[in-house]
């Protein structure tokens, strides 16, 4: 591959650094996201790699069934959505599930621990339920340790078995927002 | 203000004009109409074309992955003035990336015929072209008679930009069709035929 990723800037974590190699070695070429301060570092990654495809969407829905177009089209394709966007996704949730098409979703948390937003509490606290509710697999990870044996295991579920899996990034691993 | 007099054209009659050859694209067809329509234009057990039943405002964005995915393939989506209403966001994320291969064809009635016929809001006052415009789609194209239709065919066999064209149709029904809304099936025999294995 010539695109080199670059190294983390001193004070950054390591994680999402090694997150973007292993989303790059199992042949995802294309990250969609509504942006968060949570996949910062993924989303400007994709924005500099010229190999795969960078999607900026209006909101999470688009992720889901632009998911579905590129494995009708035979590529792999991973959505970055903060955990608000969840709540978009439900009804086009059905196209993956419906279709068993592989879906992978990395959720940055909100509304979860140590949360200082009261806006962002319904639907945090609405997203494990929710998730449930729509019959979806979905992993929390709160230690930078299992970031990626986490997310291997969610690709592997998701394109080997089609099924629509989603890993919630913690506030405990992201740090919350001071307000 | 929308003109209603613009709702005019026949779908059954404007369509199979607009796309002779099928067969030349891979098409993703929105659900209620234009599922019926497309079905009934590629014939119902063809393989280029994926039909939703469901999952209402998706089908610009499945056209949008499916073109990014297959660069060397024409995508058509097609669609109705509902569907795309309910995601219209998906035609900025579209302009965003331009995807040279990717089309757009809208067949705007004017109204939800799968519900009761009630009026749309294209059917009031908006109008999808110029949301499309808006959105940043580089070539827009709108067919209301007769005489746009054979530009339009040359926009949907020929552009090498991304395009929207807005056909507008009288409120009659579709092709009466029966097909497959087996999504399963059908994902696994489009991929079949344009990837060779399921």
């Amino acid at each position: 591959m010539s695109f080199e990723i670059p190294i983390p800037q001193s004070g950054e974590s390591q994680w999402p650094y090694e997150l973007y190699q292993i989303l790059k070695n199992e042949g995802i070429s294309q990250f969609s996201y509504v942006p968060d301060a949570g996949h910062k570092v993924l989303i400007n990654l994709s924005l500099s790699d010229p190999e795969v495809h960078s999607i900026p969407l209006t909101t999470e829905e688009e992720g889901v069934a632009m998911s579905v177009g590129a494995h009708l089209g035979g590529e792999k394709h991973v959505v970055l959505m903060q955990s608000s966007g969840v709540g978009n996704c439900i009804n086009m949730l059905s196209l993956p599930r419906l279709g068993k098409f592989p879906f992978l979703a990395l959720i940055s948390m909100r509304g979860d621990f140590g949360e200082g937003n009261p806006w962002q509490m319904p639907m945090g606290k609405s997203i494990v339920p929710v998730l449930e509710a729509c019959d979806v697999i979905y992993h929390k990870v709160e230690e930078p340790s299992d970031v990626l044996s986490t997310v291997t295991a969610a690709i592997t579920m998701s394109f080997q078995c089609n099924e629509s899996v989603f890993v919630l990034l913690s506030q405990k691993l992201l740090g919350a927002k001071k307000f | 203000m929308t003109n209603t007099t613009d709702f005019q054209l026949d779908r059954n009659e404007v369509l199979p004009q607009l796309i002779q050859e099928p067969d030349k694209f891979l098409i993703i067809a929105g659900l209620a109409g234009t599922a019926r329509d497309i079905a009934h234009l590629c014939g119902v057990g063809s393989s280029n074309y994926y039909a939703m039943a469901g999952a209402m405002g998706g089908a610009v964005s499945i056209g949008l992955g499916l073109a990014l995915a297959q660069p060397e393939r024409r995508i058509l989506v097609c669609t109705g003035d509902g569907e795309l209403l309910m995601n219209i966001g998906a035609l900025a994320t579209v302009s965003v990336m331009k995807p040279a291969n990717l089309g757009i064809l809208c067949v705007d009635n004017g109204h939800y015929g799968e519900t009761g016929n009630q009026q749309s809001h294209t059917g009031q006052c908006t109008n999808l072209a110029t949301m499309a415009h808006g959105a940043g789609i580089p070539k827009v194209f709108s067919v209301s008679k007769e005489e746009d239709i054979t530009v339009a065919r040359n926009i949907i066999d020929e552009s090498m930009e991304t395009y929207f064209v807005h056909l507008k149709v009288n409120d009659g029904p579709p092709a009466k069709i029966k097909r497959s809304l087996d999504a399963q099936l059908t994902k696994s025999s489009f991929r079949k035929n344009l990837l060779g294995h399921p």
